[in-house]
């Protein structure tokens, strides 16, 4: 062991209780932030995972129909500037085969699915209920949305007759699995299907609109033969969804709609619940250091002889400065592995006592590897930087001053 | 016989607010190799000044300070540092143990702090040394277990343990009954017979003073005998 860890590690074990309370404050800190970071990661994730679970990353779309403005060039004839918007009907987005091919070459997609939706009527009896048509490719929409572990009753089954309907739709309607409901559009369109599945995404309007039917079924109702509405995208990074969503839009033409911004309001939730987890964090950071410079200020007085002597007998200012630095290094590492071990007991014992009625968890528990990491090298660079100012002042000692005072 | 250290015209002031006070007066003063010698004066004569100025802990206001004839007053801190490591050995009135370390650890410091870490042969030599100064059965002793006599022979075996060819003790004694002052005193003489360690030894003790070889005598500020 070099001299300065030697040094650094007898004078931390002598002053047992300064140790005993700088090592105390490190881990409470370091706890509190395990803690903190652990709870906002793993309930953020479950927020993302429960809203994304029935969204795509990033929907392409046809881009608006606008009206344009016909002047010949060398007309004087003045016009008024008053233009009204175009009704946008139901298109389809050109050459859309195509687009899904490149889509899919790319590295950072992982799913693509073609998606005609539209609006309809759901008719049993007399009842009537507006729904959503979501004509898809079942193979491929599985891979963006995976309906399957959403299947209260029957199996997620498209084919030309069969048919997924949410639990408050068949609820309303009073159909169970192989029920028949006529599907009509406001153009007159019509077509019968049978209820092969019903499913549960846990959103109540979803539940109450999805309609899933095969892609030319609802081509053939919502009059757009051949052609699809919108794709689906998943990406390998969600909080790239935005970045790669505006790189498809300017490859493909089309405008690209990223979950973060359909669901803005959440992400500028996630963000300040982020940002105040930052803040929080932050000042537990400086209150720990403050902490550690507080006992290390003391020490250095107490250790003053000690100094002088070490100094007399040839210690070098830079090696004393060590010493001090190496001693609040040594109670920011110890400190922090403690306080990783006390963040992660208290995160489990939270999330054992949150529990839904069903007795799962409310969220889970994240507890990875590169969050101690940081932490401990956190807390170990902010045991260095606190212990800066204690440790010049030692270095600076005038050995004849600190021998004779003491 | 070679010179260990030579002092020049050296000269001390303190100041504070525009009042500055000379405590050494152009000190001229020679300690050759092997010399026993004893620096006495009364209290506020410049003793305990001269002592760190001869160590190497404080820089004289004015005058030159050769050690084995390399001048110090053009080193830097570090290399000054470095050279009174090496050569100057101390001994304190209040021992100035390390209380956090063993007295073998104690003994093996000054060699620790030049090799930048503990080896066997250090502690080899510093448990020899503990032996010659009668403590082979204290090495894992802390100082706060050992008596004032045991605590100033392990500064003693602690001054030698770098093998430097001066040691300048600040009262060795002054702390310490007549029975365990004569035997400190008794244990400096002897290692200086056998090593040929020059020694300058601070003391108010006449009695002990007389039975140095030479006799520095220091009165407000000035060598006069």
């Amino acid at each position: 062991m070099r001299i300065e860890w030697l040094l650094a590690v007898r004078f931390l074990k002598e002053g047992r209780a300064q140790s005993f309370f700088m090592l105390g404050g490190v881990t409470m800190g370091v706890g509190v932030i395990v803690f903190l970071t652990s709870l906002i990661t793993g309930l953020q994730r479950s927020i993302i995972e429960k809203t994304l679970g029935t969204q795509a990353h990033v929907v392409m779309r046809s881009p608006d129909d606008e009206a344009r403005r016909i002047i010949k060039p060398d007309s004087t004839l003045s016009v008024s500037a008053n233009i009204e918007r175009r009704a946008q009907r139901l298109s389809s987005i050109l050459q859309w085969q195509q687009i899904m091919r490149e889509l899919e070459k790319r590295p950072e997609v992982t799913a693509v699915s073609p998606l005609v939706a539209g609006p309809s009527f759901a008719i049993r009896g007399n009842a009537t209920k507006s729904v959503a048509l979501m004509g898809i490719d079942q193979e491929k929409y599985t891979r963006i949305v995976p309906m399957a572990s959403f299947m209260k009753e029957g199996e997620f089954r498209i084919s030309a007759n069969d048919a997924a309907v949410g639990t408050d739709l068949a609820r309303e309607l009073g159909v169970t699995l192989g029920d028949k409901i006529r599907l009509q559009t406001a153009d007159g369109r019509s077509e019968t299907i049978t209820v092969a599945g019903i499913f549960d995404v846990g959103i109540r309007d979803l539940n109450r609109r999805w309609v899933f039917i095969t892609l030319r079924s609802a081509q053939n109702l919502l009059d757009l033969v051949g052609g699809v509405s919108s794709i689906d995208v998943t990406v390998r990074d969600l909080f790239k969804a935005e970045v790669i969503g505006a790189q498809l839009a300017q490859q493909t033409g089309l405008t690209a709609e990223s979950w973060m911004k359909t669901n803005a309001q959440l992400m500028v939730g996630l963000k300040s619940q982020s940002a105040s987890s930052y803040m929080i964090q932050f000042f537990v950071i400086i209150s720990v250091a403050f902490g550690i410079t507080s006992v290390l200020v003391v020490s250095v007085i107490q250790k003053s002889r000690e100094v002088g002597i070490l100094r007399a007998m040839g210690c070098s200012r830079r090696r004393i400065r060590h010493i001090f630095l190496l001693q609040g290094g040594v109670v920011g590492l110890i400190g922090s592995l403690l306080g990783c071990g006390l963040g992660a007991l208290l995160v489990t014992f939270f999330a054992s006592t949150a529990r839904n009625p069903d007795g799962t968890p409310i969220f889970p528990v994240v507890l990875e590897p590169g969050m101690f990491l940081i932490a401990a090298a956190v807390a170990t660079v902010t045991g260095i930087l606190a212990a800066a100012a204690p440790a010049v002042r030692a270095a600076k000692l005038d050995p004849v001053v600190a021998i004779r005072n003491v | 016989m070679s010179t260990i250290i030579q002092l020049a015209d050296v000269r001390k002031q303190y100041g504070n607010d525009g009042v500055t006070t000379e405590v050494l007066h152009g000190i001229n003063l020679t300690l050759q190799q092997g010399e026993f010698s004893a620096l006495i004066g009364p209290s506020g004569s410049g003793k305990s000044t001269l002592l760190n100025i001869i160590g190497l802990l404080e820089q004289p206001t004015s005058g030159v300070i050769r050690v084995s004839g390399r001048d110090t007053g053009t080193l830097p801190d570090e290399e000054l540092t470095k050279l009174r490591g090496r050569s100057i050995g101390f001994v304190f009135q209040f021992h100035h143990l390390i209380p956090a370390f063993s007295a073998l650890e104690n003994v093996m410091m000054p060699l620790m702090l030049e090799a930048g870490r503990p080896t066997p042969l250090q502690r080899e030599r510093a448990a020899a040394l503990l032996t010659r100064v009668g403590l082979a059965d204290r090495l894992s002793f802390k100082p706060a277990k050992l008596s004032g006599g045991q605590q100033q022979r392990v500064a003693i075996a602690r001054a030698l343990a770098a093998n430097p060819p001066l040691i300048l003790a600040d009262e060795p004694t002054g702390n310490l009954d007549t029975a365990a002052a004569d035997e400190i005193f008794k244990l400096l003489f002897e290692v200086n017979q056998e090593s040929g360690t020059t020694f300058l030894i601070v003391t108010h003790d006449p009695r002990l003073a007389k039975r140095c070889r030479r006799v520095i005598e220091l009165v407000d500020g000035q060598i006069v005998a």
